[in-house]
């Protein structure tokens, strides 16, 4: 069996008012040391996370969201948001921040590493997954 | 099977710390290795050696505690939640230049790696929480 295993990190609530979001983002940037297969999966409210032009002033917690767009400094390049979870929220693919990653086999290409997908293919995803760590 | 446990939610507010230690106590008896438990966000609570619960309730930081006497479990507390939630055992309290400490017996402080090592190294990663 090979060393690696697939991780994904699955967040389900909103960034702010709850502690989850962030912590799940500090477990990602220190997971993506062990060289693992990482995805970060966004449903329900978690899709909230990604918005563009989030603001904490007025809630005096700090807005940690630019972290996203520096996690394919992290070798973290797989980000899946689930389209139904958008669409119950009145969001769409426009509302979220740009996240591009720099592939290293095709010339250090930008390439975007936010995929919108469907609610079956959310199950895929997890079904795939060796480790499931729920935010 | 190896099984790797992570308690997610604080203790009395939430059941999580108690079903896991009935989960950890059950796969042990049915001759399941539990190498590890790791405890995040306000399940770092679950270590504080403070508590004093009513004397005809539960006592779970206790029965942690004994688990990992008992059957050798190895009992991690997150840094950075505990830090937060100001859970300090003797070092980080020196280190912080605070006057107490409250990490109970059989649990121990170190980082997030301690996670991800246990999600690499256990066939199942089993969560408690919301």
């Amino acid at each position: 069996m090979s060393d690696v295993k697939k991780f994904l990190y699955l967040n389900r609530r909103a960034p702010y008012g709850t502690i989850y979001a962030l912590e799940s983002l500090e477990v990602v940037l220190i997971g993506a040391a062990f060289e693992q297969d990482v995805s970060l999966a966004f449903v329900d409210d978690g899709v909230f996370q990604l918005t563009n032009g989030q603001n904490t002033d007025g809630i005096g917690v700090k807005n940690f969201s630019p972290t996203f767009r520096a996690l394919g400094d992290y070798d973290v390049q797989k980000l899946f948001v689930e389209r139904e979870s958008l669409e119950e929220r009145g969001l769409s693919e426009d509302d979220l921040m740009e996240i591009v990653y720099e592939d290293e086999d095709d010339d250090w290409a930008e390439k975007p590493a936010i995929h919108v997908i469907s609610r079956a293919e959310m199950a895929d995803v997890m079904a795939d997954a060796d480790v499931v760590l729920s935010f | 099977m190896k099984i790797g446990v992570l308690v997610s939610e604080g203790p009395y507010t939430h059941q999580a710390a108690d079903s896991a230690y009935k989960f950890v106590t059950a796969a042990l008896a049915a001759g399941h290795e539990v190498p590890r438990v790791f405890f995040y966000h306000d399940g770092v609570n679950v270590a504080t050696r403070l508590s004093v619960p009513p004397q005809d309730e539960r006592h779970i930081q206790r029965n942690w505690t004994a688990l990992a006497k008992d059957h050798g479990v190895d009992l991690v507390v997150c840094i950075a939640a505990a830090q937060r939630r100001g859970m300090l055992d003797e070092n980080e309290a020196t280190r912080q230049g605070k006057d107490a400490n409250n990490l109970a017996e059989g649990f121990r402080i170190s980082g997030l790696g301690q996670l991800i090592e246990m999600g690499i190294q256990t066939d199942r990663l089993v969560t408690f929480g919301d």
